[in-house]
């Protein structure tokens, strides 16, 4: 009788064990690893457009069609963003009614550092981007914030994208969960379809780079942020990217959140890091 | 049993034949409303629904209840598949996802 109770006991022992076994990989599989979501990222990218060089992802269609790469040449000898880098400098330096200006609110006075937006905010467990930073700053030194989709603040990232060419992205994951949170979220945000057109971000931007919706040439989601803000021919003007993110959600029919919501922000912080090391090509022009 | 036949089947045919009342178009535009707050708490409203909704208000508005009630059905019909993606893609989402 012992014996047999010793014998179910132990059979019990061997089939916890297996399902143990079983049940690790599957929780390595969901355990979130920005840092192979990365690798992962560029080498589908890459091994999807064999030709391409990875700093010619951040030139958006650009690098996906030879007539277009033809138009951007001639553009960019007199490119439309041109204006509104001028009057982000000149809106960067001037002070505010307190007599501080834009410089006191950033590290190394604003210049160079677009790179390492958005970040996590520990003390607010929060992603700051650059427009929200920037926005932040105005309110601090009792100034009335801009819009987030456009005019002045297309005017004012343009200016800091510009002191910030060529530097590779750099945006850092604290070992914080909220952080690893925001990312998380960011990326199922990325990949959930949505809309009554059915379609998430990747539908276009993963599974479709190159191909044409209508007369447009879709870009690839590897470096699409790099070249943020932009002209686009089509607002005719310039666009943040919380108007790219609003305008990408209505054009799949679904109700666009605010600018700066936590949807946006985490969803930025997703893309910007996966593109780290490639430059920074802001300000950009599409059609 | 012809008769009765033809009774039912003019009994029938009727039946779809009656106008839509202020009070149905009300019923139908109250469960559209609320299934569309529903796909507002899952953050992902679509914006046909709320034009549905208002074309819906518009034909109550100009006296047509049959059209705002029929309105009213189809804005609450896509606020339902709304909340149906929201719900499947909590999962479905890491089916697209690079690996």
């Amino acid at each position: 009788m012992m014996k047999l109770g010793s014998a179910i006991r132990l059979g019990f022992c061997a089939l916890a064990l297996a399902a143990l076994a079983f049940a690790l990989p599957a929780i390595a599989a969901d355990k979130v690893d920005p840092v192979a979501d990365a690798k992962a990222f560029k080498k589908f990218f890459y091994d999807k457009f064999p030709k391409l060089k990875p700093e010619d992802f951040v030139n958006g269609p650009y690098s996906m069609d030879e007539g277009l790469h033809k138009q951007w040449v001639e553009k960019e000898q007199f490119p439309p963003y041109e204006f509104a880098v001028e009057a982000g400098k000149e809106m960067f330096t001037k002070p505010f009614k307190n007599g501080k200006t834009y410089e006191d609110c950033f590290p190394n006075k604003g210049i160079g550092i677009r790179q390492n937006y958005p970040y996590f905010d520990e003390k607010e467990g929060k992603v700051i981007t650059l427009e929200l930073a920037l926005n932040r700053c105005r309110e601090a030194n009792g100034e009335a914030p801009y819009s987030y989709v456009k005019d002045e603040m297309a005017s004012l990232t343009a200016y800091m994208a510009y002191t910030s060419r060529g530097k590779p992205m750099d945006i850092k994951i604290p070992d914080d969960p909220r952080a690893l949170a925001a990312y998380e979220q960011g990326k199922e945000y990325f990949y959930s379809r949505r809309g009554q057109l059915n379609f998430s971000c990747a539908t276009c931007h993963v599974q479709s780079p190159g191909e044409r919706v209508r007369t447009e040439v879709l870009a690839p989601a590897l470096g699409i942020v790099n070249a943020m803000p932009i002209y686009r021919s089509e607002w005719s003007g310039m666009g943040t990217t919380s108007r790219r993110f609003v305008t990408c959600n209505s054009q799949v029919r679904g109700v666009p959140f605010n600018p700066q919501d936590d949807e946006y922000r985490n969803v930025e912080y997703y893309l910007s890091y996966v593109a780290n090391g490639l430059p920074i090509s802001g300000p950009g022009a599409r059609p | 049993m012809k008769i009765r036949l033809v009774l039912l089947a003019a009994l029938l045919t009727a039946g779809s034949a009656f106008a839509a009342s202020e009070a149905d178009y009300k019923a139908a535009y109250a469960a559209a409303e609320a299934a569309n707050k529903e796909a507002g708490a899952l953050r992902n409203q679509w914006t046909t629904t709320a034009s549905t909704l208002a074309a819906a208000k518009k034909a109550a508005d100009a006296g047509d209840f049959d059209k705002a009630t029929a309105a009213a059905k189809e804005a609450e019909a896509l606020a339902k598949a709304s909340i149906f993606q929201a719900t499947s893609e909590k999962t479905l989402w890491k089916d697209l996802e690079i690996r």
